[in-house]
């Protein structure tokens, strides 16, 4: 069917590069003008940032901050926890990598292995850490690359009940991690105001962003359901929560948090900040969930119904897969903005990588080191982020073909 | 034989119990948050109270647009820096909707430089925190600006590290004077808004025009308009339905994030509202006006624009 449309389009016209590229910015005087404005004003641009970057910029107030960046002020002689612990992440990132890719390298896979490789043998060294250190990131990368093949090639082995579960294990490993990180149970006890920098970043975007999901479902099924009392307790919480700038909020929970709850059962700043961040997204989660809900036919439920499953089942067997797809971009750009929305923290005093960044350039030894400093850290936020939008892209296009798979 | 169904399963009777259940539910949890409130609270002596507003605030703000010096009460510090989050909240509306719809606009263009530059802007602003592209603004681009002659200068406008000068401007002693001077820390403020909105503006102007179906444009083609009236009159007014909506929320969030003016020392009300807290102690008063601000602005701003949707709407018989 298809390819006989195919035959019925016109010929492609074949244009020389020289034409598609005249075409496409000297199509006419004005066009060309303003072609020519920019090129000019873009070229100025890279000059002076190049020169900037290569020659004026003293970038050795990151090598000499980087742990301080990293980890904040985590006790020396405990870090082993943490090396642990990424080789727990790489072991997990790797064989959910190759379980959601099997066999298949596309160009994406290609480019985010060579970006990954290239960071790995740059990064630590531009940082000047030893030479043991830059090795364990090699060891960890290969790791990560070495399951991602091996997982790939078994993938197909797998049993599926073990492929749906999969994401489950994500806030085992969370908890884990802050097992490792924390202590207890024999190991040291770091306290909390130990823990800084990208650490700390990671610690309560992660707890946020595992949590916010069941809260933000359980909000986006009040909101849509039948029963009033429950439709306008979701609703008031939703909206009063979307009305508020989170730096109030957060403020709320530093100063009010400890009057609400009884006398000593207030956790510490690090977690009521988490919980704010919680608190916060899973409104935004709610909301995009609600659209995901929204957009499953009526036709869907009662199928449902009339094959005899009970609300339960008919949410977590039909209407929930479906309306997750639909939700799928949204949720991540939530998961994005919660992932920037984490350096607010630095206004209420918590030193996460933000917070961390400007102690360092309160340091007199490093004053007016302000544009490198910033620069590495949007480089880093950056990356973070357009990582996250091009995952979702990847299972967005995933699930699309699943999807259109089952329709046929 | 059937069955006997327990009364409570009847389905005129379920979802009321499972509603009360939930409300009681609720109830609980608020009266055990509000008395352990009163109970902390009078252990701490800041029952709820108000008289505060009236005592001198003791602190100065850098610039107000009500005559406001530091003997004068909390009240007026608490409106003079609501007054001053609404006039930056106004001015990047307007700067980033202007500059949002020019660049979501210019991803349409023919010209696939302009395209491609449009893409890497809102790429790049919208991965990178807001707040710490504000210290960025302010810190390094800002605070590095040159002052006195050297100063960035064009009629009517004159760009300083001791602020932004509107108006006919004239250098006494090495100092710029012209009728109006805005701050750095509310022109660092403004740029920042009015550049993170606009990528964010950008793409809800792109989304829009993209919607409006491609026979619309075949058709303003095919009746011989060319591609700048064909955006004006065919494609924007129907490209608004959907546009406006989208717009609102952006607004909102505009609106919510100038309250990172307490970054850059700029005297909005939140910024205010902290150095209140700090001073009084008084936490659930000075939340309660904050949000309650906050609260009315969103409010204004849907108002504003709900009325701007039922205008851009469809009207059908």
């Amino acid at each position: 069917m298809s390819s006989s449309r195919h035959q019925q389009l016109p010929p492609q016209e074949q244009l020389s590069a020289l034409e598609t590229l005249r075409l496409a910015c000297f199509a006419n005087p004005l066009d060309g003008l303003i072609s020519l404005a920019l090129i000019s004003a873009v070229l100025a641009a890279a000059w002076q940032l190049l020169r900037w970057a290569l020659l004026q910029a003293q970038w050795g107030v990151i090598a000499a901050n980087s742990t301080l960046l990293a980890l904040g002020r985590y006790p020396e002689p405990q870090r082993w926890r943490l090396w642990l612990l990424l080789w727990l992440l790489s072991t997990v990132a790797g064989l959910s990598w190759g379980l959601l890719r099997r066999q298949s390298w596309p160009r994406n896979d290609l480019l985010a292995t060579a970006v990954l490789t290239g960071l790995t043998l740059w990064a630590p060294a531009a940082v000047a850490q030893p030479l043991a250190v830059q090795a364990h990131w090699w060891g960890l990368t290969a790791w990560l690359l070495l399951l991602r093949s091996s997982a790939g090639a078994m993938a197909a082995r797998v049993p599926p009940p073990v492929l749906q579960c999969w994401a489950l294990l994500w806030p085992v490993v969370y908890v884990s991690g802050m097992g490792l990180i924390a202590g207890g149970l024999g190991l040291v006890r770091v306290p909390s105001p130990l823990w800084g920098g990208l650490l700390l970043t990671l610690i309560e975007a992660c707890f946020a962003m595992l949590l916010c999901l069941p809260l933000g479902l359980a909000l986006a099924l009040g909101r849509s359901s039948g029963l009033p009392l429950l439709r306008m307790g979701a609703v008031a919480y939703i909206e009063f929560i979307r009305g508020a700038p989170l730096i109030t909020l957060l403020f709320l929970g530093q100063n009010i948090l400890g009057f609400l709850l009884p006398g000593g059962l207030s956790p510490d700043r690090i977690w009521r900040a988490a919980w704010v961040l919680t608190v916060f997204a899973s409104a935004y989660v709610a909301e995009a969930l609600r659209a995901g809900l929204a957009a499953i036919p009526r036709g869907q439920v009662e199928a449902a119904r009339s094959l005899g499953l009970n609300t339960a089942q008919t949410l977590s067997h039909v209407v929930l897969p479906q309306a997750i797809k639909v939700a799928l971009p949204a949720l991540v750009g939530q998961f994005i903005s919660l992932l920037q929305d984490t350096t607010l923290l630095s206004l209420i005093g918590l030193m996460e990588l933000l917070g961390t960044a400007r102690t360092v350039l309160a340091n007199p030894e490093f004053l007016g080191r302000n544009a490198e400093v910033y620069v590495v850290l949007a480089l880093l936020f950056w990356c973070c982020c357009a990582a996250l939008g091009l995952g979702s892209r990847a299972l967005e296009v995933r699930l699309n073909r699943q999807r259109s798979v089952a329709v046929r | 034989m059937r069955a006997r169904i327990p009364w409570w399963r009847h389905r005129r009777v379920l979802p009321w119990l499972i509603q009360a259940a939930a409300a009681l539910l609720v109830l609980l949890v608020i009266s055990a948050l509000i008395s352990n409130l009163v109970v902390n609270l009078s252990a701490a002596g800041l029952l709820l109270s108000w008289r505060w507003l009236g005592t001198p605030a003791g602190f100065d703000l850098g610039e107000t647009l009500l005559p406001y010096g530091a003997g004068d009460p909390y009240w007026l510090a608490l409106l003079s820096g609501l007054l001053n989050s609404l006039r930056v909240i106004a001015a990047a509306l307007v700067g980033a909707t202007a500059l949002g719809t020019a660049v979501g606009l210019a991803s349409f263009s023919r010209n696939a430089l302009l395209r491609s530059l449009a893409r890497v802007y809102v790429e790049v602003i919208r991965n990178c925190p807001l707040l710490m592209q504000l210290l960025f603004w302010y810190f390094v681009v800002f605070l590095g600006l040159p002052d006195g002659a050297s100063a960035l200068h064009l009629p009517g406008v004159v760009l300083a590290k001791s602020g932004l000068h509107l108006g006919p401007a004239a250098l006494v002693d090495g100092v710029w004077r012209a009728p109006i001077r805005l701050s750095l820390e509310f022109t660092a403020l403004l740029w920042a808004l009015v550049v993170y909105s606009g990528a964010f503006i950008a793409e809800v102007v792109r989304g829009g025009v993209q919607a409006v179906p491609p026979g619309q444009w075949e058709a303003a083609r095919s009746l011989g308009l060319r591609p700048r009236d064909s955006l004006a009159r065919i494609v924007l007014p129907q490209a608004l339905r959907v546009i406006v909506p989208g717009l609102n929320n952006q607004y909102i969030a505009l609106a919510k994030n100038s309250s990172l003016a307490v970054a850059v020392g700029y005297g909005d009300l939140y910024s205010v509202a902290e150095t209140t807290l700090n001073q009084t102690g008084r936490a659930i008063e000075v939340v309660l006006i904050v949000l309650g601000s906050y609260l009315l602005i969103d409010l204004a701003i849907s108002a504003l624009m709900n009325g701007l949707n039922r205008l851009v709407q469809l009207h059908e018989r």
